[in-house]
């Protein structure tokens, strides 16, 4: 039970405090999604605290990939790995506090000024760049698989099944497991 | 695509929904956030998506979180954001741990490791796809079609290709197009 609340190192308010401190100042650098904040991360849990190995960390974040769900949650496998759950909670808060707080902040901020020409500039011109780097994410998320035909071959195939069809994705992520298991994305 | 934009009942429906669209996004969430909040539940047209999803990116945070509080904020207050963020979350996180608890066993075994990379393809098509889905909203861009598909493929081949750090290249080219844009809004 204790290893359950607490993990293998017991409870250190210590590690907690530092957890909830440093994934919270992560958060607020993590423009462009929270995935981008794993490098530094790793730096950070792995190399200069030595909470968990570097297998572990690489480990927590293919987990949270597998599950449904926002692909932030990988924080709380992290968390999970070096105090259980109150590690999750230490990093969950901590990842998402700062981060909320200050989005709804702006969100409030541009939707009474959704008509001027500042916003409108705003948002105007960033919404290419939204594009780019959805396109940019999609093309980075091939990278553990490019030298595997089968695997590249899925991509376009589900590019046109979601432009072309009204399945929900949640079909098209089942037939890539199916194809994965019966071992034709090797 | 003309599109007629309802708004949810309650913040319960907002929970609901959040919570669907969690459990189905697997590899993220955003493919069917677009496919439940703008073609089913047709809560917010495709030019106030990719609105609200370039606000979300630049934000500090998880894009889908950040907007799922916007989303929910802007029917209900605080407590439509608070009951989009709890949908958003709460089972996955008892799925995710679930896993991670149970890691140890079975993630060696070779189907496993083929379905997650079957998984991972067809998760970098689904972002993907819904980027050409949004690419229909740049027509309406004060920028217009040429300047934002420029933009987009230099973000790309930056971000992407030439993995330049995101924070300097948003700075950059984002400075850059909110300039032309502003410049073009000139009442």
């Amino acid at each position: 039970m204790t290893a359950l609340l607490f993990g293998a190192h017991g409870l250190q308010a210590g590690v907690l405090l530092d957890l909830f401190v440093h994934f919270g100042m992560l958060s607020l650098l993590a423009i462009g999604g929270a995935i981008t904040t794993a490098p530094d991360m790793q730096r950070y849990v792995v190399g200069e605290r030595g909470w968990i190995d570097d297998a572990m960390f690489t480990t927590s974040v293919a987990i949270a990939q597998a599950a449904p769900g926002p692909n932030v949650l990988f924080v709380a496998v992290v968390g999970w790995n070096i105090a259980g759950l109150s590690g999750v909670l230490a990093t969950l808060a901590g990842s998402l506090l700062p981060s909320t707080t200050l989005a709804l902040a702006a969100t409030r901020y541009s939707e009474q000024r959704r008509e001027s020409r500042f916003v409108r500039a705003v948002t105007a011109g960033l919404a290419p760049l939204t594009l780019g780097l959805l396109l940019a994410t999609g093309w980075v998320l091939t990278e553990p698989f490019r030298d595997q035909p089968g695997a590249m071959l899925l991509v376009p195939l589900t590019v046109l099944g979601l432009l072309k069809t009204r399945l929900s994705p949640v079909w098209l992520v089942a037939v890539g497991a199916v194809a994965g298991a019966l071992g034709l994305t090797g | 695509m003309s599109e007629t934009t309802r708004a949810p009942r309650s913040a319960a429906e907002v929970f609901r929904v959040f919570n669907r669209m969690a459990l189905q996004g697997f590899g993220g969430v955003l493919a069917v956030a677009q496919r439940e909040l703008v073609e089913r539940e047709c809560w917010m047209s495709r030019e106030h998506f990719l609105q609200a999803l370039s606000l979300a990116q630049v934000l500090p945070g998880p894009n889908v979180v950040n907007l799922a509080l916007m989303i929910g904020d802007r029917f209900f207050g605080w407590r439509g954001a608070a009951a989009a963020l709890a949908g958003m979350l709460c089972a996955p996180l008892a799925i995710v741990l679930a896993l991670a608890a149970l890691y140890g066993q079975f993630m060696h075994l070779p189907m496993v490791a083929g379905a997650l990379r079957g998984m991972g393809a067809v998760a970098a098509g689904l972002v993907i796809a819904t980027a050409l889905k949004l690419a229909g909203a740049l027509r309406g861009n004060v920028l217009g079609w040429k300047l934002g598909a420029m933009f987009a493929a230099l973000t790309l081949l930056a971000v992407g290709v030439l993995r330049w750090p995101m924070v300097g290249v948003v700075l950059g080219l984002g400075s850059a197009a909110v300039l032309l844009a502003w410049r073009r809004l000139r009442p």
